[in-house]
C-alpha cells in the first residue's frame, strides 16, 4: 500500500497504490495555496473508499511539499527524480521526458548518460507563463489551445520570461494581429524557451515522453514541441500522476498511520515562522482617516449644460483604454475605463458611440490620444493629435498639484516616473526589462487563487503580518510566495506582501531610489493600480510620506489628454463625426513586408476603406513618416564601412570570422592581417532570429547576454558554409585607449570562445582556433601570433606576419579614426542644421541589427541625428571616476557622457543601449547618470534583449525631445 | 579612479572600530585575531538577515552581483544598527583586481556610504597588488606573513573538519578542536610564534593527527564538493548555510581551500607575460613568488598527508595542467579556469556530486562554471554537477530543490 502526493506550485496530485502497483485512487486539484487541508481532504477520500490504507507507505514530492514532508516527518522524493523513477518503471524505451508543471519545466535525458535538467530561476516556459499568455488574450489555456489549431501565421515572440513575452504580445494585439496567430506562436514560445533553457547542447531526439499538466491538457502545445523537434513525442496514460506515482515507487520509508496524520494536520499548521512586515491599517479608523485624506483630490462631474464644447482625451495603454470627455473648466463630462481585451479599436469605438448617443449635440473642438495604442487610433478616428504618456500624464498631474515635481504612474503592466524641473520633464524611468512592481502581477496573482484583484488586495488591508517579499521579478516572486505558503502564511497576510512588494519594485528596481526626499515634496500618483487602497498605503508607508491620489487615478492618462488637446485646440477638428463612426469600418490584413530582408510580418489595418494603419513593421519603410527622418547615423556608417570587409579567396586556406562581439570592431584588423598574409575570409552571417534559433540548443547558460547567445547561431552558420578553420581568440585585454585604469574586456567578451568550444559538439571535427590574443601590445603580437598561425594554420614568415600585423594595426586604427571624422561631420551638419544629436552608446556589437532593433533608425526617424560613443570618446581626456574604470569599451562611455555633461548643448544628449543580462552595465548606467546629472544634464537608457518592442524607446525618445524643448 | 572622493583611513583613526564582512568562517577567524594584534579594533560582520539584503538592493544597483550587494548591505545594516559610532568606525574590504565586476565592490561601496549619509566613514582596501594605500593602515611584513599563515591554517583546519565531522562518534567534538586550534594559533601569533616555515612545518602535522585522533565511524554518505565564486562559495550568507544544508542532508562535503586562489591569482601574471608578452623583472618577482607559495602548498599538502587516511587536495601545477586540456590558462578574470580546474579535482578524487555556487548572473562563471559543466560530464560521465544562483529573489526552497536533485541522483549511484 502506498500513497503518493505531488504537491506542485499550482496543483496538488495524488495517487494511491495496491500492492501490484495498481491505481486506486487518484486525484488532481489546484491546492490555491491550502495544502495541508487538501492533503488531509484527500487522504481522507482515500481511508473512505479503501480502508486498507489506513496504514500505508506516503511520501511526498514536490518543492511546494518540501515544508509538509519536514513538518510532519514524511519522506521527501525530489519531483524529477520521481519522474524518471515513474518513466523507467511504466514506459518502454525512452530517450528523453519533457514535463512543463505550474512553474517547473523539465528535460530529462535517459539515455547515453543520465542527465536531469530543470529551470532555474526562471519560470519562462511554463504552465504560469502560458496561464499569464492566456489571461492576456482573456481567455483560458484550453481555449487557447483551440484557436490555435486554427493559426495561420507564428509570430516570434521572446519566451525567456513572461514580461517580455508580454511585451512582444501587446503590440500585436494592438496592432490587430489574430488571435489564433498569437495563441499558437505562444505555445512555440514555450517550446523555444524549453529547449534554449534546458537542452544546453543536447539534441532532444528518439522516443519522447510528454508529462506534467500543459503538455497533458493542451495538444496544440505538443504538437508545437513535435514540429519544432521533428520528432513525435507521446503523452502517456495518466501523465499528470507520473511525479506522484514515482515518489510512491521509489518510497523507502516504514508505513504510516494515516487517520494519525489526518488528525494531526487538523490540530497543527506549519511553523508560522518568516519575515514580515508592519501591518498596512492597524485599525478601521487608520483607515477611515486615510480615506477622508484622499477623498479629497476629486474631479467634477457634471452634464453637458449650454455650453456644448467638448475635448476628448484617449488613453490606449497596454491593458486597458481609457478615455475621458471633458468641457472648457476641465470638468468630467464623461469617462470610460475599459480592459484592453486585444481590440482597442472596437473599444474606442463603442466609447464615442455611447459618448454621441448621449450627447447628440456635442461639438467636439479638439481631441488626442496617447498611449500604446496611439498611432493605431489617431489613425482609425482620425484624432487631433497623438501624445507621448509622459506629457499626457504631467498635464493631468498639474491640474491636481501645480507645483508637482514627482509623479508616479503605475498602469496594468508598465510604470512611468518622472521627475520635474522647470516646468518641464526631466528625468524619466520607465520599467523596460521588469513589470513586476505593476498591476498585472497583482492580477496574475490574484487570479491565481481565484480572486479579481480588487478583492485580493482588499483582503490584505488590515493583514497583521504582512509577509515580507522584498522586491523582485514576478518570476521570482512565484517562489517567494510559495516560500510563505509554506510557512504557513495566510492568503491576507500574502496579499498585503505584495502590495508592498510592488511598491518596493517600483521604488528600487524601477526608480531605484534611495529615500523619499530624492524623489520629490510633490508627489502626484496616478494609474489604475494605485486605487488599489492597499498599494497606496503601502507606497505611502514606504516612502514615508503623504501623496496625492486624484480620484481619476486611473484616468490620468485620457485626461490629461484631453487637457492637452484643449490647450494645443486647432481651428477645426479632425475628429471622426457622428455621421463617420456610423458607417465605420475596420479590417485587418497581415502581408509580409518585403521591403528589406527582415521581412516583417505587417498587419495593414484599413479604416473606412481610407484611412490606414501598419503596424509590425521594424523600420519605416512601409509607412509614410510626418517628420523627415535624419540622414546622419554613424551606424549605418559604420555598417557600410565594415561592408568593405567581406568574403574572399586567397592563396591560402580560408578562416571563418565570426560576426558578433568584438569582431563588430577588430573585423578591419583581422580581414587585413589575415588576407595580408594570403588567407581567403569567410564571414558567418548577418543575425537574425532564425540564426539564434539554429544555435540555441548549444547555450550553456540561459542568462548570459544575447549578443553572446548569438554567437551560436553563427557557429552555426559557418558550420553551413562548409567553413573548415574558425579564428575566434580569447582577449582578456582590449586595445589601451588612455581612457581608462585598464584596458580589460568584460568577462564574456573575452572568454567566450571557450564556452562554444566546450558546447559546441560540430567543433571538434573542424580547426576552431581560440588562442589567447593580446593587441594591446602590438610589438610582442607579431612573435605571439606568428607561433599560433604556424602551430594551427600554415607556416607563415615572420617578416610576412610583422607585414601583416602592421597593416592590420594601421587599418583598425584608419576605421576607428574614420568613425571619429565622420561623428565630428556629423554633428557639425546637425548644428547648422538646426537638429538634435542623440550619442547612441553602447558597445562595438551594439551595431547589429537583430541586438539593436533598428533603435539607431528609430532615433533617426525622430528626426536626430546618430553618433556613437567612440566618435567623441577621442576628444575627452582620461579623467577620474567614481568606480574603477577598468574596461576599453566602458571607458569610452564614461569619456561620451563627460563630453556631453562638459559642452552644455541641450541639442546633444546620451542615450545609453544596455544589454540584458551584462552585469558590467549595472556599474556603468549608474556612473553614467552620476556623470550627466552632476552638470545637469538627462540621462536616458534602452535596455535591449530578445524583445523587438520600439514602444517603449519612442516614448523615451519623445519625452527626451519633449524635455529639451523639441 | 577620483581621488578626492576618497576618505583615507589615516594614522589619527587607530581606535576606530574597523568593520569586515565575513567570508570562510575559519580562516576570517584567525585574520581577524592577527589584525587585533597589531592595535586594529576589528569586528567581524555576523549579521545577517532580510535587513542586509534591503540595505544592499537600497544602495546598490539590484543587477550587481549579489556579493557587492550582500558585503556593502551587511556593512551599511552594521552602520544602521547603532551600534558603532559612525564617526569612528571604518570598513575593511578586499580588493582584487582584473576584468570582474569584483574589483569594484569597494568603489560601489562608497558610492553606497555616500547615499546613504555615512560619507565619512573611511574604507580600507585589503589587497595585496598594492590597488589602494592609507597613512594609518599598513600591512607590515610580519602582519602580512601572519596573514597568509593565518590562510594556510585555515584551509588545513577546513579540510579535515569536513574529512571527520560528518563521521564523528561524539557529537560537537571536532568543532571544539577547531575553536580549541583557533585559539592556540592565535596565541601563538601574539608570541610571534608559529608562522615561520620551519614552525608550521612542525604544527601542522601535529594538527592533522589531532583531527586523526578523533574517533569516528566510517558510514558511507554521499560525498559533495561545492565550488563557484569565491564568496558565495564561502559565505554562509550568501548562499543560504549551504554547507550546513549539505550535511544535514546526510553527506560529507569538501570544499576547496584559498590557498589554490592565491597561487592562481599570482600564476595569472605568469601566464599573461607568456601569453602577450611583459617586463622581465615582474616575471622574476612572480616567479619566486610562484615558488615560494607552491614551497607551502608541498607543505601543506604533506601535513595533510601525515596522519590519518585524508583526501589530500592536488598540487596546483597538478590540476592546471589537467584542466588546460580542456580550457585556456588565459582565462582568468573572476575564479577563471582554476574553477574548472577544481570541479576536475574533485570529480577525481571521488567528490563527483558538484554544487556550483554562483551569484545570478555573474559573468565569469558563465563561462569557467556553467559553460564547462557538459564538457565536464564528457569527460567524466560519472560527474553529477548543479550549478545553483544566488541572488537577492532566489529562495531557498527553490536552492534546496535542485541540490536535492543532484543528491537524489547521487544516493543512487552510491
Amino acid at each position: 500500500m502506498k500513497i503518493g502526493m505531488d504537491v506542485g506550485s499550482t496543483t496538488l496530485k495524488c495517487v494511491a497504490l495496491d500492492d501490484n502497483n495498481n491505481i486506486v485512487y487518484k486525484a488532481y486539484e489546484r491546492h490555491y495555496s491550502k495544502i495541508a487541508e487538501l492533503i488531509s481532504k484527500m487522504l481522507g477520500e482515500i481511508t473512505e473508499k479503501h480502508p486498507e490504507f489506513s496504514e500505508a507507505v506516503l511520501s511526498v514530492a514536490g518543492s511546494a511539499g518540501m515544508g509538509f514532508a519536514q513538518t510532519y516527518n514524511l519522506e521527501f522524493v525530489q519531483e524529477v527524480y520521481a519522474t524518471k523513477v515513474a518513466v523507467s518503471k511504466l514506459l518502454g524505451k525512452t530517450d528523453v521526458v519533457i514535463e512543463l508543471g505550474g512553474e517547473d519545466a523539465k528535460i530529462l535525458f535517459l539515455t547515453n548518460g543520465t542527465e536531469v535538467r530543470m529551470n532555474g530561476s526562471c519560470a519562462g516556459g511554463t504552465g504560469a507563463f502560458i496561464d499569464q499568455m492566456a489571461s492576456l488574450l482573456e481567455m483560458s489555456p484550453l481555449d487557447m489551445n483551440e484557436i490555435a489549431g486554427r493559426s495561420e501565421k507564428i509570430y516570434s515572440i521572446a519566451s525567456r520570461c513572461g514580461v517580455f513575452a508580454k511585451s512582444d504580445i501587446q503590440p500585436l494585439l494592438n496592432q490587430g494581429a489574430k488571435k489564433s496567430d498569437v495563441a499558437a506562436s505562444i505555445f512555440y514560445a514555450v517550446v523555444n524557451q524549453t529547449v534554449s533553457g534546458l537542452a544546453q547542447g543536447r539534441r532532444i531526439e528518439g522516443n519522447v515522453v510528454y508529462l506534467g499538466g500543459p503538455l497533458s491538457f493542451l495538444p496544440e502545445l505538443r504538437k508545437a514541441f513535435d514540429n519544432t523537434l521533428n520528432v513525435k513525442g507521446v503523452c502517456p496514460e495518466n501523465g499528470l500522476y507520473f511525479v506522484a506515482m514515482g515518489a510512491a515507487f521509489s518510497a523507502k520509508s516504514k508505513p504510516t498511520d494515516i487517520k494519525k496524520l489526518i488528525e494531526s494536520i487538523g490540530e497543527g499548521r506549519v511553523s508560522g515562522e518568516y519575515p514580515s512586515a508592519k501591518p498596512l491599517f492597524l485599525n478601521e479608523k487608520e483607515y477611515a482617516d486615510f480615506l477622508e485624506r484622499h477623498g479629497k483630490n476629486t474631479v467634477k462631474n457634471v452634464t453637458l449644460a449650454e455650453d456644448k464644447n467638448v475635448y476628448i482625451g484617449i488613453d490606449a495603454g497596454s491593458t486597458t483604454v481609457k478615455a475621458a470627455v471633458i468641457n472648457k473648466n476641465g470638468e468630467l463630462v464623461f469617462s470610460r475605463y475599459m480592459p484592453n481585451s486585444g481590440e482597442p479599436v472596437r473599444l474606442v469605438r463603442e466609447f464615442i458611440g455611447e459618448f454621441y448617443s448621449l450627447y447628440p449635440d456635442a461639438k467636439v473642438v479638439s481631441s488626442a490620444v496617447t498611449g500604446y495604442g496611439e498611432e493605431l487610433i489617431k489613425n482609425a478616428f482620425a484624432v487631433d493629435f497623438g501624445i507621448v504618456e509622459t506629457v499626457a500624464h504631467f498635464t493631468a498631474a498639474k491640474k491636481f498639484k501645480p507645483e508637482v515635481d514627482f509623479i508616479i504612474d503605475i498602469g496594468g503592466q508598465d510604470i512611468k516616473c518622472f521627475k520635474i524641473r522647470n516646468n518641464a520633464i526631466d528625468n524619466i524611468f520607465l520599467n523596460e526589462a521588469c513589470s513586476s512592481g505593476c498591476g498585472s502581477f497583482l492580477q496574475t496573482f490574484a487570479s491565481a487563487w481565484g480572486y479579481t484583484s480588487e478583492e485580493f488586495s482588499k483582503l490584505g488591508l488590515f493583514a497583521d503580518r504582512p509577509v515580507d517579499l522584498g522586491s523582485r521579478c514576478t518570476v521570482f516572486m512565484n517562489s517567494s510566495v510559495k516560500q510563505a505558503q509554506k510557512d504557513g502564511a495566510s492568503i491576507q497576510n500574502i496579499s498585503a506582501g505584495l502590495s508592498i512588494s510592488v511598491v518596493k519594485n517600483a521604488l528600487y528596481k524601477v526608480i531605484r531610489a534611495a529615500n523619499a526626499d530624492e524623489l520629490g515634496k510633490n508627489i502626484v500618483v496616478q494609474g489604475g493600480t494605485f486605487l488599489n487602497d492597499a498599494v497606496l498605503r503601502a507606497f505611502e508607508q514606504e516612502i514615508g510620506r503623504d501623496v496625492i491620489r486624484p480620484d481619476i487615478a486611473g484616468l490620468m492618462g485620457a485626461y490629461g489628454a484631453a487637457l492637452w488637446s484643449k490647450e494645443n485646440a486647432a481651428d477645426k477638428s479632425t475628429f471622426i463625426t457622428p455621421q463617420e463612426l456610423e458607417s465605420f469600418e475596420h479590417t485587418v490584413q497581415t502581408v509580409a513586408c518585403g521591403g528589406c530582408s527582415n521581412n516583417c510580418q505587417l498587419t495593414v489595418n484599413t479604416f473606412n476603406g481610407t484611412r490606414k494603419f501598419i503596424g509590425g513593421n521594424k523600420c519605416s519603410k512601409p509607412v509614410r513618416s510626418t517628420v523627415k527622418t535624419c540622414e546622419y547615423n554613424i551606424y549605418d556608417y559604420k555598417r557600410t564601412l565594415l561592408e568593405k570587409y567581406s568574403d574572399t579567396k586567397g592563396t591560402r586556406r580560408t578562416i571563418g570570422l565570426l560576426m558578433e562581439l568584438n569582431m563588430f570592431e577588430l573585423l578591419p584588423f583581422w580581414h587585413t592581417f589575415f588576407t595580408e598574409l594570403g588567407f581567403g575570409i569567410t564571414l558567418s552571417d548577418k543575425s537574425s532570429r532564425e540564426l539564434y534559433v539554429s544555435g540555441q540548443h548549444t547555450i550553456p547558460s540561459d542568462t548570459v547576454c544575447y549578443p553572446a547567445k548569438l554567437l551560436h547561431g553563427h557557429v552555426e552558420s559557418l558550420l553551413n558554409k562548409g567553413v573548415r578553420d574558425i579564428f575566434y581568440p580569447c582577449m582578456s585585454y582590449n586595445i589601451d585607449e588612455k581612457l581608462g585604469d585598464n584596458n580589460y574586456n568584460c568577462p564574456v567578451v573575452a572568454y567566450y570562445p571557450e564556452v562554444l568550444r566546450s558546447n559546441v559538439t560540430a567543433l571538434k571535427e573542424i580547426n576552431f582556433v581560440s588562442d589567447y590574443v593580446g593587441l594591446h601590445r602590438p610589438k610582442d603580437f607579431v612573435g605571439k601570433i606568428h607561433k599560433i598561425i604556424c602551430d594551427k594554420f600554415e607556416n607563415v614568415g615572420l617578416d610576412a606576419v610583422k607585414k601583416a600585423a602592421d597593416k592590420a594595426y594601421e587599418e583598425y586604427h584608419l576605421y576607428m579614426n574614420k568613425v571619429h571624422i565622420e561623428g565630428l561631420d556629423f554633428m557639425k551638419k546637425a548644428k547648422k542644421e538646426n537638429i538634435p544629436v542623440i550619442i547612441l552608446c553602447g558597445r562595438p556589437y551594439h551595431l547589429d541589427e537583430e541586438i539593436n532593433h533598428g533603435i539607431d533608425k528609430l532615433i533617426c526617424e525622430c528626426g536626430a541625428a546618430v553618433v556613437t560613443e567612440d566618435a567623441v570618446s577621442p576628444l575627452v581626456s582620461k579623467f577620474p571616476t567614481d568606480v574603477l574604470d577598468q574596461w576599453t569599451y566602458h571607458s569610452r562611455l564614461y569619456a561620451a557622457a563627460k563630453y556631453v555633461a562638459d559642452k552644455q548643448d541641450n541639442d546633444i544628449n546620451i542615450v545609453q543601449l544596455v544589454s540584458f543580462g551584462c552585469g558590467v552595465d549595472a556599474i556603468t548606467t549608474d556612473e553614467m547618470r552620476s556623470i550627466l546629472e552632476s552638470r545637469g544634464r538627462i540621462y536616458t537608457q534602452i535596455k535591449i534583449d530578445e524583445i523587438s518592442n520600439t514602444g517603449a524607446v519612442k516614448i523615451r525618445l519623445r519625452s527626451l525631445f519633449a524635455a529639451t524643448g523639441r | 579612479m577620483n581621488p578626492e572622493n576618497r576618505v583615507e583611513f589615516t594614522k589619527e583613526m587607530q581606535d576606530y572600530t574597523i568593520l569586515a564582512p565575513n567570508m570562510a568562517d575559519i580562516h576570517f577567524s584567525i585574520l581577524m585575531n592577527v589584525l587585533r594584534e597589531y592595535g586594529y579594533n576589528v569586528k567581524l560582520l555576523k549579521n545577517d538577515g532580510r535587513a542586509v539584503v534591503d540595505e544592499g538592493l537600497k544602495y546598490v544597483h539590484n543587477d550587481t552581483c549579489y556579493p557587492a550587494l550582500l558585503v556593502i548591505g551587511q556593512l551599511i545594516d552594521a552602520l544602521n544598527s547603532g551600534k558603532y559610532d559612525v564617526n569612528k568606525t571604518a570598513l575593511l574590504i578586499t580588493q582584487s583586481g582584473g576584468g570582474c565586476r569584483a574589483s569594484n565592490y569597494i568603489h560601489l561601496l562608497r558610492k553606497a556610504l555616500r547615499k546613504a549619509g555615512y560619507g565619512q566613514v573611511p574604507v580600507i582596501s585589503l589587497n595585496l597588488s598594492g590597488l589602494e594605500k592609507n597613512s594609518g593602515f599598513k600591512l607590515k611584513p610580519s602582519m602580512a606573513l601572519k596573514a597568509l599563515s593565518a590562510l594556510i591554517y585555515g584551509d588545513l583546519i577546513m579540510l579535515l573538519k569536513n574529512q571527520v565531522e560528518p563521521y564523528e562518534v561524539n557529537k560537537g567534538e571536532t568543532n571544539r578542536l577547531v575553536d580549541k586550534w583557533i585559539a592556540d594559533i592565535s596565541a601563538m601569533f601574539k608570541q610571534k610564534k608559529g608562522y615561520s616555515m620551519r614552525e608550521m612545518k612542525r604544527i601542522l602535522p601535529e594538527i592533522t593527527k589531532s583531527f586523526a585522533d578523533i574517533k569516528v565511524e566510517k558510514v558511507p554518505k554521499v560525498k559533495v564538493g561545492v565550488v563557484g565564486e569565491i564568496y558565495v562559495k564561502y559565505s554562509p550568507l550568501a548562499n543560504n548555510n549551504l554547507e550546513d544544508f549539505i550535511k544535514s542532508q546526510n553527506c560529507e562535503v569538501m570544499v576547496p581551500g584559498l590557498l589554490g586562489f592565491f597561487l592562481f591569482k599570482t600564476d595569472n601574471r605568469l601566464e599573461d607575460i607568456k601569453l602577450y608578452g611583459g617586463k622581465k623583472l615582474k616575471k622574476i618577482a612572480m616567479t619566486v613568488a610562484m615558488w615560494y607559495l607552491q614551497k607551502i602548498e608541498t607543505m601543506l599538502n604533506t601535513a595533510a598527508g601525515a596522519h590519518g587516511d585524508f583526501c589530500v587536495p592536488a598540487p596546483y601545477a597538478h590540476i592546471k595542467e589537467k584542466c588546460t586540456a580542456i580550457i585556456g590558462a588565459g582565462c582568468k578574470m573572476g575564479e577563471g579556469w582554476l574553477l574548472t580546474a577544481e570541479m576536475m579535482e574533485l570529480i577525481e578524487s571521488g567528490y563527483g556530486n558538484i554544487v556550483c555556487a554562483q551569484p545570478f548572473g555573474c559573468l565569469p562563471n558563465h563561462i569557467v562554471g556553467k559553460g564547462m559543466i557538459r564538457k565536464l560530464k564528457e569527460l567524466y560521465p560519472q560527474s553529477n554537477i548543479v550549478p545553483v544562483d544566488y541572488d537577492p529573489g532566489a529562495t531557498k526552497v527553490n536552492q534546496e530543490n535542485r541540490i536535492k536533485l543532484m543528491l537524489a541522483i547521487a544516493q543512487e549511484a552510491l
